[in-house]
């Protein structure tokens, strides 16, 4: 509980600092207006632009930070994430079609694509999970839904007929909480919601899985519905975090990782705390994104692969310890 | 009274192939059922099939008088413990939540102190806060060891818990399994060492290409011809001052090729009274 009240605190204080911060630099005096009164200019820059996409890149961080981490322990797999199952992979593919079929300017309807793809996605995983136990047999139609997703997401692009839209599929996957608004956060709690709940129920199953299958299955606890609710949950998050950001790699992968060694490898006690550390790693990927001085805003999915990708290799090197058995 | 397992007439098969055939055997309160066989033999998938964990083709198998099919999740685990010959473990946890994990249904506190007193147990008390990956194999044999024993169900399944444990250790297993028994409990384990099985085990039931071929007291169950037709060795129990012990040595290839016993029984402990196993030639 410490723990967890601790990167509570942390999270807290980098939102405050990624809705301080951004492209365009405010003095005191601009901040104290934007405080006294929050329908001024600096006042719309802070809680209109910013405190919404803030908000957004925290929702989608610990959306990606619980969903690897239960993926993690439903497959026993340190290497596990979010996309590993296909659901990010069929998620983009809805809204690249969405996209394709030119309905980008339709408010909503990229998002209800790309999570109509993962749970569709979801659905499918689940129906297997019920019946393939094992982690590899699950992991392999994983990887296989997800090469399906990343074929017909090209083959999109192959048919479209502009280039244009083409070029808003490719910029639409690298992942961006750019212009967010408040009603954006509130629509992807839907799925959201029911995705911790899922995510929660299962957290004891996800302990007990780490004795195998077996032990598992004669522990007493209700482990074929333990499992789908795991796979349904994760789904669930998945989903709602690319509908409402785009592929975001890395986050879901290292967040459990930071976080394990805190709650000695329990995959239990990591679901909370590693989603509040994908919060965190995604917010400061986010600022990072706006702060970086580049001629174009830099993609948050772009970011978050070239921190980290480097950060995870160093975790990974540190942890390899507890990899082995 | 109702026996703690019941396997009547079970067979399985694998990939179209039967592994387990026909095999019944019965475990009751109070004693150690030993099962033993040659690898490959099907013990271990006659175990999953006793429990549930995979369909029979023929057969029944009950825990307590109830067909293990019709029961329920939280009724089996409540018949039955199991510790299964696979020992990973998927993550690095200290050893008491290992074994906590034999009673998830208690509050934390209680499971923890049952989780302690399991460790106590297995002599194991000293590496409760280690993780499982920082341990040798045997140490970690042990942790899960506790785990099964932490389950308190009135049925333990252990199998293989001795494989890749020092003497001492294999010694403590089986005392432990035992010390089960004298209190009422029911334990059906695996062995490979038919000493330890012989000196343990209150009847052994052997297996051969996933058939039962005797059933009885350590003495009825290991003669020279069913360690021969089980175990294609030579050999069989002798009495020593220290205890039972098989002595054997494997057939010649021309006697495992047409099943003669002749030249090799001569080279084989002769009585079931020689004071101390001689080796083979």
């Amino acid at each position: 509980m410490r723990l967890i009240a601790f990167l509570i605190i942390f999270l807290i204080a980098a939102m405050a600092v990624s809705i301080a911060f951004g492209e365009t630099a405010l003095t005191a005096a601009q901040y104290h207006r934007a405080f006294t009164v929050p329908g001024s200019a600096p006042g719309e820059i802070l809680w209109s632009l910013r405190a919404p996409r803030v908000v957004a890149a925290a929702l989608v961080g610990a959306a990606l930070g619980l969903a690897g981490a239960v993926m993690q322990g439903l497959l026993r797999n340190p290497l596990a994430e979010p996309g590993v199952l296909g659901i990010s992979a069929m998620s983009a593919l809805g809204a690249a079609i969405a996209i394709a079929a030119g309905l980008a300017a339709s408010p909503g309807a990229i998002e209800i694509a790309a999570l109509g793809g993962a749970l569709g996605a979801g659905v499918l995983v689940v129906f297997l999970a019920a019946r393939l136990s094992e982690p590899p047999s699950l992991i392999l139609f994983g990887v296989a839904l997800s090469s399906l997703g990343g074929a017909l997401t090209a083959l999109v692009f192959n048919l479209s007929p502009s280039p244009i839209a083409t070029a808003e599929v490719l910029s639409w996957l690298m992942g961006s909480v750019a212009n967010r608004s408040w009603s954006d956060g509130l629509v992807a709690l839907i799925p959201i919601a029911p995705g911790v709940a899922l995510s929660a129920w299962s957290a004891r199953g996800l302990t007990m899985l780490s004795l195998g299958e077996d032990t598992a299955a004669l522990s007493g606890l209700p482990m074929a519905r333990l499992r789908i609710a795991a796979v349904a949950g994760a789904a669930l998050l998945t989903g709602a975090a690319v509908a409402m950001a785009g592929v975001i790699g890395f986050v879901g992968l290292a967040a459990p990782h930071l976080t394990r060694g805190a709650v000695s490898d329990d995959p239990a006690r990591t679901l909370a705390p590693s989603a509040i550390v994908g919060a965190i790693l995604l917010v400061g990927a986010d600022l990072a994104a706006r702060i970086i001085p580049t001629p174009e805003e830099l993609k948050l999915g772009v970011v978050t692969a070239l921190f980290g990708a480097p950060l995870f290799a160093l975790i990974a090197w540190r942890a390899s310890r507890s990899w082995r058995g | 009274m109702t026996a703690a397992l019941e396997l009547d007439g079970v067979s399985v098969d694998i990939a179209g192939r039967r592994v387990v055939d026909g095999v019944s055997l019965t475990v009751a309160a109070g004693e150690v059922v030993g099962v033993v066989g040659a690898n490959g033999c099907g013990k271990t998938t006659a175990i999953r099939g006793a429990l549930g964990l995979i369909r029979l083709q023929t057969g029944e198998a009950r825990l307590a008088g109830r067909p293990v099919s019709g029961l329920g999740e939280a009724d089996r685990a409540r018949l039955a413990g199991y510790l299964p010959q696979e020992r990973r473990v998927g993550w690095n946890l200290p050893a008491w939540r290992v074994v906590a994990l034999g009673a998830p249904h208690l509050p934390p506190a209680k499971s923890r102190a049952i989780a302690m007193d399991a460790l106590a147990e297995v002599d194991m008390t000293d590496l409760a806060e280690r993780g499982v990956f920082d341990m040798s194999g045997g140490e970690r044999a042990r942790v899960l060891l506790a785990r099964l024993l932490a389950t308190g169900a009135p049925l333990l399944i252990a199998d293989e818990p001795a494989a890749g444990l020092d003497p001492d250790a294999q010694f403590l297993v089986a005392d432990l399994l035992r010390a089960r028994a004298a209190r009422g409990g029911a334990v059906l384990v695996t062995l490979h060492d038919l000493t330890l099985a012989a000196r343990s085990c209150d009847r052994l039931v052997v297996m051969t290409k996933g058939g039962v071929v005797a059933t009885g007291t350590p003495r009825q169950a290991l003669t020279r011809d069913i360690v021969r037709e089980a175990f294609r060795l030579d050999g069989g129990l002798i009495e020593t001052q220290a205890g039972l012990v098989v002595a054997a040595h494997r057939q010649s290839s021309f006697d495992r090729l047409y099943g003669l016993t002749g030249s090799s029984a001569l080279a084989a402990p002769t009585t079931d009274t020689m004071p101390s196993p001689d080796p083979p030639p």
